[in-house]
């Protein structure tokens, strides 16, 4: 059997906060081991498009949504979705790092004992391989007992990202995730992130272009909760063809 | 307006100097050949530095700009654009630099015969380089498809000129080192309408996004 090359496909899929239509009849296919950006002006609803891949959006109480989200083919909002396990299989990183206030080694490992695996030896790999794949191993190992909150911002950022490969996702969804780092350990994260691509499938919202345009394979401007144009990275960023993402880009919008 | 929109525009002006700089510099090297006026010839090899010194001033502005804008999308096309069309023409200051050389050899001489050929090649190049230029600052036209299509008029003007001198000389192998003078004025122009060419089909990349360089120009675009 041919492996499919959409992990996701977003059908007339709106988001309503109360009587606001925050994501309005998207569209959308993601494509499986690629960096898909969305980006837009605030408000646009990107974070919120992004949030119902995994349905944090439930939290909200006053949201709901029609349309549908498949994920390997089944609708994430069908009654029966198991949403822990669901979220396990695509996880999140948010715009400020936000590690537990625990040692490094708990951050990691915490969603692996969830799940149940009590063995130290087996948690003890699992954490070295999560921090390993965030390319902070080495910065953290003879420090594993320390508090995750007493690294630097860039740092905490891998530590979160770590913990989140410790559940071994099939998807990662981005929120800004370096709009609180320097330069460096923004380089750091995008360096990351193109090596995480190969064995999971990124989803990034940014409101920095030039990163959009750096790591992303596609990409997706909204506005008002529109899904204007879907595309390459390279036609977005060099030849676009719809007026309203060449204004955005060209930093001339409204 | 904002201070990157005033930029371009203000880059958008130094390439239409350098343009009609360009356009004087081709008119007036033919005029030098044609009238015999070598103190006309001998100014314009002495304005190529100025040319010269403007491409540099423009790439510069480019580069800058790119460095610290990050242009995106039309602003890219129009400033990758720039970019080339500049070094386009400049190498057509350097060979209207060159018909003024061949210009002031053959004045030193008795005139071979009248000229018609390179007149009327002239008089085409420069409104190549003319129309391609207005195409690139009004945008999105059929213009730069009309520039690219009169260069074939130039090519066939070479080639004319070409036999025609070329009988000449079988003729009277004496004329050949004048002869071979004008073929090479003709080459020279023919060279120009090529970078006039490039100007035009860069236009339609910086309109289009798409390159249409080494390509067949379908018919009704």
């Amino acid at each position: 059997m041919v492996e499919k090359k959409n992990i996701f496909e977003i059908r007339d899929f709106s988001v309503y906060y109360g009587d606001l239509m925050a994501v309005k009849n998207n569209n959308l296919v993601i494509e499986k081991n690629k960096i898909t950006a969305i980006i837009g002006p605030s408000g646009c609803g990107k974070s919120t498009l992004l949030r119902s891949l995994n349905r944090m959006n439930d939290l909200i109480l006053s949201s709901r949504v029609e349309g549908k989200i498949l994920f390997h083919g089944v609708d994430i909002y069908d009654r029966d979705t198991d949403v822990i396990e669901l979220r396990r299989r695509v996880g999140m990183v948010f715009q400020k790092p936000n590690p537990f206030p625990s040692s490094v080694y708990e951050n990691v490992a915490y969603g692996p004992k969830i799940r149940g695996i009590k063995k130290k030896s087996q948690l003890d790999e699992i954490v070295e391989n999560a921090l390993v794949r965030a390319d902070i191993w080495k910065e953290v190992k003879d420090k594993l007992d320390e508090s995750g909150l007493s690294l630097s911002g860039g740092q905490m950022q891998r530590l979160c990202i770590a913990r989140s490969l410790a559940q071994e996702p099939e998807v990662l969804l981005f929120d800004e995730p370096t709009s609180a780092l320097d330069p460096i350990s923004t380089a750091n994260i995008e360096n990351l992130l193109q090596e995480l691509q190969k064995t999971v499938t990124i989803v990034i919202v940014t409101h920095n272009m030039q990163q959009a345009a750096r790591i992303s394979d596609y990409t997706v401007f909204m506005y008002l909760g529109e899904l204007i144009e879907f595309g390459d990275t390279d036609t977005i960023f060099v030849n676009p063809q719809n007026k309203l993402t060449e204004e955005y880009i060209t930093g001339r919008f409204g | 307006m904002g201070i990157f929109d005033e930029e371009l525009k203000a880059l958008r002006e130094e390439i239409l100097k350098l343009g009609s700089m360009v356009e004087a510099a081709i008119r007036d090297s033919v005029e030098s050949l044609v009238e015999r006026k070598s103190d006309l010839a001998r100014e314009v090899i002495k304005r190529d530095h100025l040319i010269n010194a403007l491409e540099v001033k423009i790439d510069e502005e480019c580069i800058r700009l790119i460095a610290l804008r990050q242009p995106m999308a039309r602003d890219l096309r129009f400033i990758t654009t720039a970019m080339k069309i500049v070094t386009d023409l400049e190498r057509m200051g350097d060979l209207a630099e060159n018909i003024c050389e061949r210009a002031l050899e053959l004045n030193e001489e008795p005139q071979l015969k009248h000229f018609v050929n390179i007149p009327k090649m002239a008089e085409i190049t420069q409104g190549m380089v003319r129309d391609a230029l207005d195409a690139f600052v009004t945008g999105c036209s059929r213009l730069p498809y009309e520039v690219i299509k009169r260069d074939d008029e130039v090519d066939d003007l070479t080639v004319k000129n070409f036999e025609e001198l070329l009988s000449l000389m079988i003729q009277d192998p004496k004329i050949i080192p004048l002869a071979v003078k004008r073929t090479y004025v003709a080459k020279y122009l023919e060279r120009i309408a090529d970078h006039a060419t490039n100007i035009a089909e860069m236009v339609i990349y910086m309109c289009k996004g798409k390159i249409i360089r080494h390509m067949e120009i379908p018919e009704g675009e």
